[in-house]
């Protein structure tokens, strides 16, 4: 798929996690809305992934370390055939194995359960150093969440990356700059990230978080011998012009008119 | 009685007996090596060993990431850092998708000793029976735990194996029953019934002798599935005794004493006899370890005390 179609397809898997959203009254559009194109640079460019064979023992893992953007991580799944596209509109209902956050068990092409923040990085980490150990060549990718970084565990993963040599590793910021009690600033701040990266003994990128091109760069750049960082800067929220930059849309569903509105932006003419 | 050697110990030659059978085991410890006693495994395969360093949250997290790899790792530290301060990671990143990862922590309940009551875990056994998904096995003595680990492996999905500290006799035997989810009568008797785990069956089977100078005849039944609990024996054993005793090294809340009443409430017959020799609902503190079974009532006169007030009821 070349970088113009990829636009149009990350507008529609924004309209998909918008109706996910609206359909079940609840989940996350926010952090969803801002790692659409990191997603893609993974699922659509660069990871070495088999829908047909989800668990292909040598396939590339993809943690959503920030579980709670599960709807654009099930938009893509659908829209790779992981399961039917149909499965999205019940999406945290009952008897859907979509759940509020990635469950494995529950859902084909899902690599881990994440949700508890920091989790996913440590995880994949060991993901990473069973890989050497094994021999085996697959890469681990780790999308994390910027107010993420506020664990604990994600230093203790990241010093252990860097320990274990895990050059198959890689942690990608969604860096928004927002969390749901306000900026990451104003609840605890995160500092020079990419200083203390570069410190804890990463490879490290700084990349417009919305510009596939620009992720698959540093995603392909080498790292020699380290585990990487990439920092994608992005926008809460991005392509729904009121949810922009906005903390307040971190947890929160539209309502019909904003569903309405919000899908306009998109391109989408919806008559609910 | 022969062969005695600390819990830990015979965790480490375990765990080597098991890695020369199945390569797939790896060992991730957090500084603690030589504690645990995994040191013994790193020192045959040092390249199915990694250190994680003091993190136990990481530790349980990349465990899962090993396990997620088809590998089948066994993760140790002190029980209080595993089952405690990395138990929101044991509960999510192992136990809710079912992960194939071995939690065997040493360290565990007063046994500890002198390092005190913030390394004393009280709680690990009732901390992890909580967890859907996960088998807690206790073992009593070393032949117990060889067999435990060995077990461990064979199941696809996450167990939590009690570690103790100390060195112990052998009170089983190589041809004694070991089987997940059953507990295992050591001694006949008709009066009461002393169900006890860990380090306090030995305790529980000193009692016993006590007691039948005594005229008190007395069952000894050893539990090292705390989970799955086997209800159905422990509800038989209730039906042929006045009363039971349960022993344990661990808080009277949320371990054997709480499987226990969980598996008998409503079945008991008026009258019945439950008592229980447990740590109250409070912390440990510095000591010899055998001071500390005396000062927290876990010792074989305290069971058997315990069982003389059933057995002198009427």
């Amino acid at each position: 798929m070349d970088i113009a179609s990829q636009t149009v397809k990350a507008r529609e898997l924004r309209a998909d996690v918008l109706t996910m959203l609206y359909k079940s009254q609840s989940g996350h559009p926010g952090g969803s809305l801002s790692c659409v194109e990191i997603l893609m640079a993974l699922y659509y460019n660069v990871a070495n992934i088999n829908p047909q064979d989800p668990h292909w023992e040598d396939r590339d893992r993809i943690v959503l370390s920030k579980g709670h953007a599960a709807p654009i991580l099930y938009a893509i799944l659908a829209d790779l055939h992981y399961f039917p596209k149909s499965d999205l509109s019940s999406f945290r209902q009952i008897d859907s194995h979509l759940q509020g956050h990635p469950d494995m068990v529950k859902t084909l092409g899902v690599d881990v359960n994440t949700g508890s923040l920091g989790q996913g990085a440590a995880i994949a980490g060991g993901m990473a150093n069973a890989a050497k150990y094994l021999k085996k060549d697959y890469q681990v990718f780790a999308i994390l969440g910027d107010g993420e970084l506020q664990e604990g565990l994600i230093w203790e993963a990241s010093m252990a990356a860097s320990h274990y040599k895990l050059d198959n590793l890689t942690f990608l910021l969604d860096h928004n700059g927002l969390q749901i009690d306000g900026t990451n600033e104003q609840v605890m701040s995160l500092g020079d990230i990419i200083a203390k990266y570069e410190a804890f003994g990463f490879s490290c990128f700084k990349v417009d978080g919305h510009d596939i091109q620009a992720i698959v760069e540093a995603l392909n750049a080498p790292t020699e011998g380290k585990p990487k960082f990439i920092c994608c800067e992005t926008v809460k929220g991005k392509g729904v012009s009121f949810m922009e930059n906005q903390a307040g849309w971190h947890g929160k569903a539209p309502n019909k008119e904003q569903y309405v509105q919000a899908m306009k932006e998109l391109g989408v003419e919806v008559n609910v | 009685m022969s062969d005695a050697k600390s819990l830990r110990v015979a965790y480490g030659e375990a765990l080597v007996e098991l890695g020369t059978k199945n390569s797939k085991v790896v060992v991730l410890d957090a500084d603690l090596a030589h504690a645990t006693m995994t040191s013994m495994f790193a020192d045959r395969y040092p390249d199915r060993f990694f250190n994680y360093g003091i993190a136990e949250q990481n530790l349980m997290s990349a465990a899962a990431g090993f396990a997620h790899s088809g590998l089948i790792p066994f993760a140790s530290t002190f029980a209080l850092f595993g089952a405690g301060r990395a138990y929101e990671i044991i509960r999510n990143a192992i136990a809710y998708n079912n992960t194939n990862v071995k939690i065997a922590c040493s360290h565990s309940g007063i046994s500890v000793g002198e390092d005190g009551g913030s390394h004393q875990s009280i709680e690990d056994i009732g901390l992890m029976r909580l967890i859907p998904n996960m088998t807690v096995l206790v073992p009593c003595d070393p032949i117990e735990m060889k067999k435990a680990i060995a077990a461990a492996a064979t199941i696809n999905g996450p167990v939590y194996i009690r570690v103790a500290r100390p060195v112990v006799s052998n009170i089983t035997t190589e041809d004694t029953q070991f089987e997940i989810g059953k507990v295992v009568t050591l001694r006949e008797g008709t009066d009461v019934a002393l169900i006890s785990t860990g380090l306090m069956t030995e305790r529980a089977l000193h009692a016993a002798l006590m007691l039948e100078k005594e005229g008190i005849s007395t069952k000894v039944v050893n539990v090292h599935s705390l989970k799955p609990f086997d209800v159905t024996t422990i509800r038989q054993i209730a039906k042929s005794v006045k009363g039971i005793v349960t022993a344990e090294e661990h808080s009277v809340i949320g371990g054997l004493a709480s499987a226990v009443s969980e598996s008998l409430v409503g079945t008991l017959p008026q009258g019945f006899g439950f008592e229980k020799v447990a740590i109250m609902d409070t912390f440990g503190k510095s000591g010899k370890p055998e001071d500390l079974f005396s000062y927290f009532h876990l010792t074989a006169e305290d069971i058997a005390n315990k069982a003389r007030s059933i057995a002198r009821r009427k």
